[in-house]
C-alpha cells in the first residue's frame, strides 16, 4: 500500500503518522505542499496533524486552498482513499471533501487527554479490522475540534451511516461527559458519500505501542494497508 | 571618528539601567563618550541578565563535569553523552518578568526561547517541562496569570509539536508581584554532530535567519534586571510576540541546513537579541565581527541602529557559514519561507564594529563586552537559624484522614490536570510516563532507551535553610528520575531570586548555591546548563528563593520502569529510608495547622544515594514496578497519589510507637520512596536492605477500594480523587471562591 503523508509549513504529527503507516506494512512518501502532484501510484493520502500556516486564519483554511490539494481533489473524485486526522480532518472540512466545520472546543482550550470512541461501522476501508461496536482508546490533542453542521446535514450523515467513530466512555455510552468538545452528536469522524474520504479529530496514529498509551490505533493503519493490499 | 546622535546624559545611563560606576568602567575602556547605539549595547551585554555579574563568582562553585559530559555552561544549552551515539541536548530559562505583565506572550515565547536554545545546538526538541509559581489564590490577579500562563505554554508548544512532559505548580503570597515562568526543553542530537557558537575563520560570512527584526522586546533582558514597581505595566511594550509557527518553520530549516555541511557557527537570538548573539560568536571565537545593519530583515520602516541592535523580536539566528555554500544555505531557507541575509563577516580586528548604510554607529573591543563586564561580590547575610520542630509538640488540630483530604484537595497538592490536559502531552508518540508521575518518561526513538525528566524545588525549604534548601532541590531532583527507574545524569538550574543588592537575599542565593553544589557532587550530578533570575521582587518583597532544578537521567531499557500507581490488590507496602517525623516547614504544618515554621528536613546526601541506588537496581531488574518518592504532604499524601492513580486502596495498620501518628503520616523527611511488591518478593527485598543498611519497614498492604489510616475511619479513593481534582477547575471557573 502507497500512502503519501503531505506535509504543510506547521504539520508536526507528519512523522507519527508515518511511523504508524510503516508499522502497519505501508509505503510511506511525503509530499511537500508546494508540489501539485501526488506520486505516481499513491493508494492513499493523508493529511496530518499540526498547525498548518500557522492555522492563523481558520484552521486548515490556507492549507485548503493549496495547489497539492487540487491533486488530493482529483485523487478522492477517482475514488482514491483521503485520511485527514485533526488539522487533516480541519482541512478537508474547509476543503469541501467533507460537510460541516469544526468550532473551538465548548471549554474554549486546548485539550489533550486519552478518549474513548465508539467505531460506528467496520465495513469501510478504514475500519474493518475493528470488531462491530468495538470501544477503542485514542488520545486527542484540539483546541478546535468542536464538530457541527447544519441540521440538514446532520441528519444526511446520520441517514446514510456516515459517522465514523463517536466519542464516548470506557463501557461505550455516548454521554455528554465522554463529549468534551461539544460535538454535535459526539461525533469524532465522519466519512465522504463514497466512504473513500475519513476525517477525523482524535489520533489512532498515537496509539500504536503498548508502552506509549496502548495499541487501539493500529486497527485503522492495518485496515488500509490490507484493503488496498 | 563615530557621530555622536544624542548626548549621554546621567537619565538616559540610569534608564539604561547602568549604575553610574559601570558607565565609568565603559567610557574608561572605549575612551570616550559611547554613542546612543553603544550605550544600548553595553546596557544589553552587562545586565544582570546576560552578564551574571552578581552570580558569576558563586556560579563558579558548581561541579559541571562528568565523563558523560559533552558540554557543559557557557553554550546555548548543556549536552550530555546517552551512548550509541546520541546525545541529550538541554536547558531551563526563566521568562518570569515578561509573563508577569503580559502572560500568554510572556510564557510563550520563554518556551520558544528554550526550544531555540536546543536546536541551535543540532538537536531536535523531544520534550519540554516548566516549572510555574503564582501568588496566593485570593489573590486578584492569580487567576488570570494563571490561565494565561498555562494557555500560552500551550500555545507554543503544541503548534512547534513538541509534547509537554513535565512540569511544577504552585502557590504563595510571595509570588503575588512576580510569578514564575520556568522553561525547559530536551532535545536529541547525535554525540558527534554537535553545534557551538564559536566563530571561526576571517571574512566568513554572517548569515541572519528566520523572522523579520521589529520594535518589540527593546530593553527586555534590561526589564529583567530590575525589580518592579508600581508601574510595571507600563513595560508591557518591552513583552516580545512569539510566532510557533515561524519556530516550527526555523527548526526544520536549521537542521536541514546543518545537515548541509554549510554551518561554522550558530547562535539564536534571544535575550538583547542581534548584539548579544554577534558579541557572543565573536568573542568565544577570537574574532571581530562587523555587521551591515541596512542588510537586516525589518518588519517596520525606519527602525534605527539602536532599535535594531536591542529589538528581542523572536524566532531569529545568526550563522557563519562557510564561504561559497551561501546559495545553497539560502535556498534551504527560501523552501521554509523564512528570511535570509548576508548582514556582516567575521575579521580579525577584535572589534564589534556597527555600520548602517557605510556610517559606522559602534565600534567596540569585542572581548571586552564580555570578558570586562562588571563582576560583584555582593555583601551577603546568611538568614536566621530556624529551630527544629519537635514531632511531640504539634497537636493534631482535625483527624488525620480529614487532614490527608484537605491536603490532597490544597492549591498546592491537588491534581493539576486543568493544566496538563491544555499541553499536548503525547505527540511523537514516546510518551510512556505523562504528566502526573515523579518524572516524565520520554523513549528515545524506537527505544529501548528512555529519558526520565523533571523539575524540582521546594521553595519554602529553601527561605527557611537556603542551603539545605538547595540541596532539597537536587536531591528531590535525582529521587524523582530514581522512582521511575532513572540513571540521573545531570541538571540545569534556573536560579529566581529577588534582589541581589540586598544582602539577605544575596545570602539565600550563595546558600542555595552552596546546596546544589554539595547535592550535585555527592550525587555525581553535575550542571551542565542554567539560568539566573534575579530581582524577582515588588515594591521591596521579594519572591521565596527558588533555584528551580531540572533532571534529567537515562533508562537503560525503558521497558524496566515504574510508576506510582498501584497495580495489584495484596501488594505489601515497603517504606524504603528513615521516617523520623520531621513536621519542620511541611505542608501539614503550614495548611493544617497554620504554622509555616521551623527548620526544613535535613538532607543525608550519603542516604540519600544509598537508598535510591537500591530502589533503582529494584525497577532495573524488574522486581518493582510501583515505586512512588515521598516528598511533600509525607507517607499519607504519597499512598492517597498511589491509590487514586491505581484506583486500589490500602490498609496502613498502625503507626511506630515512638512517634505520634501525624508526624509519621505527614513528616517531609527526605530519601524516603513507598514501593509495592508483592507479599513472596517482599522478605527478599527487606533482607537485601537490612543487609545493605538501608531502612525499609512494611508499612501495609494494597487492597479494596478505601484507603485506611491507622486509628482512622477508611477513605474511599472515590472521595479522595473528588477532593484531589475538584480544586483547581473550580478555582479557575470562578465556582468556588478562591481561598482554600
Amino acid at each position: 500500500m502507497k500512502a503519501a503523508v503531505v506535509v504543510f509549513p506547521g504539520s508536526n504529527r507528519d512523522g507519527d503518522v508515518a511511523r504508524a503507516l510503516r508499522l502497519a506494512g505501508g509505503e510511506v512518501a511525503t509530499v511537500w505542499h508546494a508540489e501539485d502532484e501526488l506520486p505516481k501510484g499513491t493508494d492513499l493520502v493523508v493529511l496530518p496533524g499540526g498547525f498548518s500556516y500557522g492555522d492563523y486564519l481558520r484552521c486548515g483554511a490556507i492549507a485548503a486552498r493549496t495547489m497539492i490539494m487540487d491533486a488530493v481533489r482529483a485523487h478522492a473524485a477517482r475514488g482514491g482513499l483521503v485520511l485527514g486526522i485533526c488539522n487533516g480532518f480541519q482541512i478537508l472540512c474547509e476543503s469541501g471533501l467533507l460537510p460541516g466545520v469544526l468550532m473551538r472546543n465548548a471549554n474554549l482550550r486546548f485539550i489533550c487527554h486519552w478518549q474513548h470512541l465508539k467505531v460506528e461501522r467496520t465495513d469501510t476501508a478504514f475500519t474493518r479490522r475493528y470488531a462491530p461496536g468495538q470501544v477503542i482508546k485514542v488520545c486527542v490533542a484540539h483546541g478546535e475540534g468542536n464538530y457541527f453542521a447544519d441540521e440538514a446535514t446532520i441528519g444526511r450523515l446520520e441517514g446514510e451511516g456516515r459517522i465514523a467513530f463517536r466519542y464516548c466512555d470506557e463501557a461505550g455510552n455516548v454521554t455528554a461527559d465522554a463529549n468534551r468538545n461539544g460535538s454535535l452528536n459526539a461525533i469524532a469522524g465522519v466519512y465522504s458519500e463514497k466512504f473513500n474520504v475519513l476525517g477525523l479529530m482524535p489520533h489512532p496514529e498515537n496509539l500504536i505501542d503498548d508502552l506509549a498509551g496502548g495499541t487501539d490505533g493500529r486497527g485503522l493503519f492495518e485496515s488500509l494497508v490490507a484493503r488496498a493490499a | 571618528m563615530i557621530r555622536n546622535d544624542a548626548p549621554i546624559t546621567p537619565e538616559l545611563v540610569r534608564e539604561h539601567g547602568l549604575k553610574e560606576d559601570e558607565y565609568e568602567r565603559f567610557k574608561a575602556l572605549i575612551g570616550r563618550e559611547p554613542t546612543l547605539t553603544e550605550l544600548g549595547i553595553v546596557s544589553a551585554m552587562w545586565n544582570e541578565h546576560c552578564s551574571y555579574k552578581s552570580s558569576r563568582i558563586h556560579l563558579r562553585t558548581l561541579p559541571t563535569k562528568a565523563p558523560w559530559v559533552i558540554q557543559g555552561p557557557g553554550e546555548n544549552a548543556g549536552v550530555i553523552d546517552i551512548g550509541d551515539g546520541q546525545a541529550v541536548v538541554f536547558k531551563m530559562e526563566s521568562h518570569n518578568h515578561p509573563s508577569f505583565i503580559e502572560p500568554y506572550q510572556g510564557a510563550a515565547t520563554g518556551v520558544g526561547g528554550i526550544l531555540r536554545d536546543v536546536f541551535t545546538m543540532g538537536a531536535r526538541p523531544i520534550a519540554a517541562l516548566n516549572f510555574l509559581r503564582f501568588g496566593a489564590p485570593d489573590h486578584p490577579r492569580t487567576r488570570h496569570l494563571l490561565a494565561g500562563v498555562v494557555a500560552g505554554i500551550g500555545g507554543y508548544g503544541n503548534s512547534f509539536g513538541v509534547p509537554t512532559v513535565g512540569g511544577s505548580v504552585g502557590f504563595h503570597e510571595r509570588y503575588n508581584g512576580n510569578i514564575l515562568v520556568n522553561a525547559m526543553a530536551v532535545g536529541l542530537a547525535k554525540a558527534d554532530e554537535i553545534f557551538y557558537a564559536k566563530a571561526t575563520g576571517v571574512g566568513n560570512p554572517i548569515v541572519y535567519l528566520g523572522s523579520k527584526t521589529g520594535r518589540d522586546g527593546i530593553h527586555g533582558a534590561t526589564m529583567a534586571s530590575a525589580e518592579f514597581d508600581d508601574t510595571s505595566e507600563e513595560k508591557r511594550p518591552t513583552v516580545q510576540v512569539g510566532d510557533p509557527f515561524a519556530e516550527k518553520l526555523l527548526l526544520e530549516a536549521c537542521l536541514e541546513l546543518m545537515k548541509s555541511g554549510a554551518v561554522i557557527a550558530i547562535q539564536d537570538m534571544g535575550a538583547a537579541g542581534l548584539t548579544c548573539s554577534a558579541v557572543e560568536m565573536g568573542a568565544k571565537g577570537d574574532l571581530g565581527i562587523e555587521l551591515w545593519l541596512e542588510k537586516v530583515p525589518c518588519r517596520e520602516e525606519g527602525m534605527t541602529p539602536y532599535e535594531m541592535m536591542l529589538s528581542e523580536s523572536q524566532e531569529r539566528m545568526l550563522m557563519v557559514l562557510r564561504p561559497g555554500l551561501e546559495a545553497e544555505a539560502e535556498a534551504i531557507f527560501r523552501k521554509w519561507g523564512l528570511d535570509f541575509a548576508i548582514i556582516g563577516k567575521t575579521t580579525d580586528t577584535l572589534r564589534f564594529v556597527v555600520k548602517h548604510h557605510g556610517e559606522i554607529v559602534a565600534d567596540l573591543p569585542i572581548k571586552e563586552l564580555g570578558d570586562e563586564a562588571p563582576v560583584y561580590d555582593r555583601p551577603h547575610i546568611s538568614n536566621v537559624f530556624r529551630q527544629a520542630i519537635a514531632p511531640e509538640t504539634v497537636a493534631a488540630p482535625v483527624s488525620n484522614v480529614e487532614a490527608l483530604k484537605r491536603l490532597v484537595g490544597s492549591p498546592d497538592l491537588c491534581s493539576k490536570r486543568w493544566v496538563w490536559e491544555q499541553y499536548d502531552h503525547l505527540i511523537l508518540g514516546n510518551t510512556v510516563q505523562a504528566p502526573g508521575g515523579d518524572a516524565a518518561i520520554v523513549r528515545v526513538e524506537d527505544g529501548p532507551k528512555g529519558l526520565a525528566l523533571t523539575t524540582d524545588v521546594t521553595p519554602r525549604y529553601c527561605e527557611a535553610d537556603p542551603v539545605e534548601g538547595g540541596k532539597q532541590a537536587v536531591a528531590e531532583a535525582w529521587r524523582n528520575i530514581t522512582a521511575v527507574g532513572g540513571k540521573p545524569l545531570a541538571v540545569t538550574d534556573n536560579l529566581n531570586f529577588a534582589s541581589p543588592e540586598r544582602p539577605e537575599a544575596m545570602g539565600q542565593l550563595v546558600g542555595c548555591i552552596r546546596g546544589i553544589g554539595e547535592a550535585c557532587r555527592a550525587l555525581d550530578f553535575p550542571v551542565v546548563s542554567g539560568n539566573v533570575s534575579l530581582y524577582n521582587e515588588t515594591n521591596g518583597q521579594g519572591i521565596l528563593p527558588t533555584p528551580t532544578i531540572g533532571g534529567v537521567g537515562v533508562l537503560d531499557d525503558v521497558r524496566k520502569h515504574a510508576t506510582l500507581a498501584f497495580k495489584r490488590e495484596g501488594d505489601v507496602l515497603i517504606v524504603i529510608g528513615e521516617t523520623k517525623g520531621w513536621l519542620g516547614q511541611s505542608l501539614y504544618l503550614r495548611d493544617i495547622c497554620g504554622r509555616e515554621e521551623g527548620a526544613p528536613p535535613p538532607v543525608d546526601l550519603a542516604a540519600e544515594k544509598r537508598n535510591g541506588d537500591f530502589v533503582r537496581h529494584l525497577i532495573s531488574s524488574g522486581l518493582v514496578d510501583t515505586v512512588h518518592d515521598c516528598s511533600d504532604g509525607g507517607l499519607a499524601v504519597t499512598l492517597a497519589e498511589m491509590a487514586m492513580a491505581g484506583g486500589i486502596g490500602a490498609l496502613v495498620p498502625e503507626c511506630p510507637v515512638d512517634l505520634p501518628c501525624n508526624a509519621f503520616l505527614f513528616g517531609e523527611d527526605q530519601g524516603r520512596y513507598v514501593i509495592a511488591v508483592d507479599g513472596d518478593s517482599a522478605p527478599d527485598i527487606l533482607y537485601s536492605a537490612a543487609s545493605k543498611g538501608i531502612p525499609a519497614v512494611i508499612l501495609g498492604m494494597t487492597g479494596a477500594d478505601s484507603l485506611t489510616l491507622p486509628g482512622e475511619e477508611p477513605i474511599s479513593v472515590a472521595e479522595l480523587r473528588t477532593a484531589h481534582e475538584r480544586w483547581l477547575p473550580a478555582y479557575m471557573s470562578g465556582e468556588i471562591a478562591p481561598t482554600p
